[in-house]
């Protein structure tokens, strides 16, 4: 744990020089920033890449056993017969879609990318903690990611019991489900890594000055999100190496006694018990919930406060509000097992305490909306993102609250209003914040800044796009069509909304598009951006204070703090902005 | 790229000297929060192993006494060894503390033996049950012994490479930096402790109980 470098501040932290060779100056890095990049790029990557598995699942939805043109014939004749999808890769790619967004995807952007880049700078440190650590963070993640994608070339293809990868289906599934235990392994190692790092670097390499009460919200977020990883992964990770145990070694933790499996008994000890799986899944991915979601809010809160001109409503309450949902998002997992029978005592504690949970959620959102009451408001393109962030996550929020009480989750469970709600909080909550993310710190990470028409295409097609994707899937949802079917509408009752079925696909491959606008300002920018000084948005947090892009050790000179996070529009200032790096009233 | 003018020269802070508010260096304070990730690890094989044996009607599942079927005296053994590797790893340290590295090599030397007897052991004892046929398939009695106290067994795997490497190529720092070197053998050691700690519960819950 202690092996940091004692030598690397001062062997190129001279003017202009490059000592070190490109491999060690781009790919196995030391520095926060560039680690910070290679995860949101990579993750940016994976984003798109479980966005197309689903583009492509679409097809089997809304057209159901229709050969797919062209694709299919690209795709191969064991995955798609004749141009028609094979249910075996429909369910590897429901499987691999939520397992790519939310481990290779939104918590690599969201803390890995996001994380590593702004907590150092925002925080005024030279870099984290333990930067060979770091580095080290990043290759672990790496391999786990490329197994993971590597397990569709296995015989009998990819994981396929779904992103929750629940036994007794998953014990006995084909050989990929045993590639996804072991890529888990090596992503939840990289997070237990990177975890550690930022609790270390936020307590202890603070700037003179920067007290808990003027750490910008971010990193406030930040600093619960790295707790909940580190303390609600490793339950997940000695679940999986139970499952490598069922699946390599023969044992039956999750396998119950006497399970039969097309019409043979198998042949196992038995004895185990598969809700014992669910309890320790959901008690990582409940609290990942709200990795998902916390460093998406401090996001958010960074761009209302700039792009408003004043400071955030309740900064204290948010504090409170976050550090409160930290500990709850302990207490709540058993709400994804209403439906297992566990018993009317405990359904009736949980469904307790996830109510009790959504209260400091509302406090945020509201503290969120007051802070733009009386804002001078700049709709710039983060700006845009972050406002719509504000209904998309109520409305996944609030649709969350009849799945949290167990009389109503009984009708609504596994259908597609489940699909609809926590899409809401993830896709057009959290990845929009995330993109208010890339557009507001772009042009601190490369000296451009990203073309402003470009974005609001983007920005307005993915809007539209969206809602298309997940609102209908609400109504289909309370007409009961069940999520994961391979064909919606081998059900009577799925037939009458099959024609919504059309207009998500539709929304989702024009989601798939407004992408590009996307994919090419990012690559125009890097090459042709308009060069920005260190503080292009009259910020206020300290990553501001330092060159864009900053070179290694970030900062000119060391970093003092002198007020709270978000001073702006002060009373009596010639400016409307008083950053926390510059002395005087 | 091109760097801007001068970057002042900024060593990370508080690598080797305690913080003024949290009074521990940066790697103490990590490898606490290691351990607290940890304990989450185990608890949770723990737990699962609780849940499992109280959903079985008899336990062990093949039936007789838990004590018939490990060896409680070599187990008993392994306690005493694991016991004694953490006082030596306290010796070792204290030696650092006190400026004699022969003393600390001396120590650190024992703690490593210590650890590599009690894998011997534990080879024998799995060998015995491998011997009979009994492999983690046999019933989940065997599937949670096998993989709890492989996972310890992993456990004292990384200690002995962390250990060694402190006792050799790690050691030149004492030259450099004793005091950063002193810090490392304490965090090694509050690692040790912790898979010793580990095994105090794994021997009652699994050979006694």
């Amino acid at each position: 744990m202690s092996e940091t470098t004692t030598h690397n501040g001062h062997d190129h932290a001279h003017a202009g020089h490059h000592e070190l060779p490109f491999w060690r100056k781009y790919i196995f890095s030391v520095d926060h920033k560039v680690i910070g990049i290679q995860y949101a790029v990579t993750a940016l990557f994976f984003l798109l890449f479980g966005f197309t598995l689903m583009m492509i699942m679409r097809w089997q939805l809304a057209y159901p056993g229709q050969p797919l043109p062209v694709i299919g014939k690209i795709l191969g004749e064991t995955a798609m017969p004749g141009g028609v999808m094979a249910p075996e890769f429909y369910n590897q790619l429901g499987a691999m879609h939520g397992t790519i967004m939310v481990f290779l995807g939104v918590v690599p952007l969201a803390v890995g990318g996001f994380g590593n880049f702004v907590v150092p700078l925002q925080i005024g440190a030279p870099d984290m903690a333990f930067p060979r650590l770091n580095m080290a963070s990043y290759w672990v993640f790496l391999p786990g990611c490329v197994l993971m994608i590597s397990s569709f070339f296995f015989p009998g293809g990819a994981a396929q019991s779904g992103w929750t990868s629940y036994p007794p289906l998953s014990d006995i599934a084909s050989v990929g489900q045993t590639v996804w235990c072991f890529s888990m392994v090596l992503i939840i190692t990289s997070s237990l890594l990177g975890s550690i790092n930022f609790i270390v670097t936020i307590v202890q390499l603070r700037a003179k000055g920067l007290s808990y009460w003027r750490l910008p919200f971010f990193v406030h977020a930040q600093l619960v999100t790295a707790f909940l990883l580190l303390l609600a992964f490793p339950p997940l990770e000695a679940a999986t190496v139970m499952q490598i145990m069922d699946r390599v070694a023969g044992t039956s933790f999750f396998l119950p006694s006497g399970l039969v499996v097309s019409g043979e008994q198998l042949k196992v000890a038995g004895g185990g018990s598969p809700l014992l799986w669910q309890h320790l899944f959901w008690f990582l991915a409940h609290p990942e919930v709200y990795v998902l979601i916390l460093p998406a809010m401090g996001i958010v809160a960074e761009v209302i406060a700039n792009n408003t001109r004043k400071p955030l409503w309740g900064y204290r309450l948010l504090v409170y509000s976050v550090v409160f949902l930290g500990f709850m998002s302990f207490v709540v997992w058993a709400h994804h097992m209403f439906m297992t029978g566990m018993g009317t005592t405990m359904s009736t504690f949980f469904q307790t305490t996830t109510m009790i949970i959504s209260i400091p959620s509302v406090i945020i959102l509201t503290c969120f909306i007051m802070s733009l009451y009386g804002g001078n408001i700049r709709f710039t393109t983060p700006m845009l993102f972050a406002t719509a962030f504000l209904p998309m996550f109520a409305i996944g929020g609030l649709t969350g609250l009849p799945l949290g009480l167990t009389a109503s989750d009984i009708y609504l469970h596994d259908t597609f209003y489940v699909i609809g709600h926590f899409h809401y909080v993830v896709a057009p909550g959290t990845l929009f914040a995330l993109f208010a993310g890339v557009y507001y710190w772009f042009p601190k990470a490369t000296g451009k800044q990203m073309n402003a028409t470009l974005g609001k295409i983007h920005f307005w097609t993915s809007f539209v796009c969206i809602n298309f994707v997940f609102m209908p899937m609400f109504f289909q949802g309370m007409a009961g069509l069940s999520r994961r079917l391979y064909d919606p509408t081998v059900y009577a009752h799925g037939r009458g909304v099959q024609a919504l079925n059309v207009v998500i696909s539709l929304g989702a491959w024009g989601l798939g598009l407004s992408q590009i606008p996307f994919i090419v300002n990012f690559f125009m920018s890097l090459k042709r951006g308009a060069r920005v000084a260190e503080n292009p948005w009259n910020a206020t947090t300290l990553e501001w204070a330092a060159p864009s892009p900053p070179g290694h050790g970030n900062f000119l000179t060391e970093p003092v703090v002198y007020r709270e996070p978000y001073e702006y529009s002060v009373p009596g200032h010639a400016n409307d902005y008083s950053p926390q790096f510059v002395e005087g009233s | 790229m091109a760097e801007a003018a001068a970057h002042h020269e900024s060593p990370i802070p508080y690598m080797v000297q305690p913080h003024p508010v949290t009074g521990i260096p940066n790697g103490k304070f990590g490898i606490w929060l290691f351990l607290a990730s940890e304990v989450m690890l185990f608890g949770a094989l723990f737990s699962s192993y609780v849940l499992i044996r109280t959903g079985a009607p008899h336990w062990p599942p093949e039936g007789g006494l838990t004590s018939e079927i490990v060896n409680v005296p070599l187990g008993t053994l392994n306690t005493a060894v694991l016991i004694t590797s953490s006082i030596t790893m306290v010796l070792s340290w204290a030696s650092c503390k006190m400026g004699s590295l022969p003393r600390f090599k001396l120590w650190m030397a024992a703690t490593i033996g210590l650890a590599s007897v009690f894998l011997v052991i534990k080879y024998f004892e799995y060998k015995h049950k491998f011997d009979l046929g009994h492999f983690p398939s046999h019933d989940n009695f065997y599937a949670i012994y096998f993989t709890l106290t492989g996972l310890h067994g992993l456990h004292i795997i990384g200690g002995i490479i962390v250990n060694t490497f402190l006792l050799t190529a790690g050691s030149k720092m004492w030259t450099t930096d004793p005091e950063h070197f002193t810090n490392r053998v304490e965090n090694a050691g509050l690692y040790w402790h912790f898979v010793d700690l580990v095994w105090i519960f794994l021997f009652p819950s699994l050979y006694l109980l």
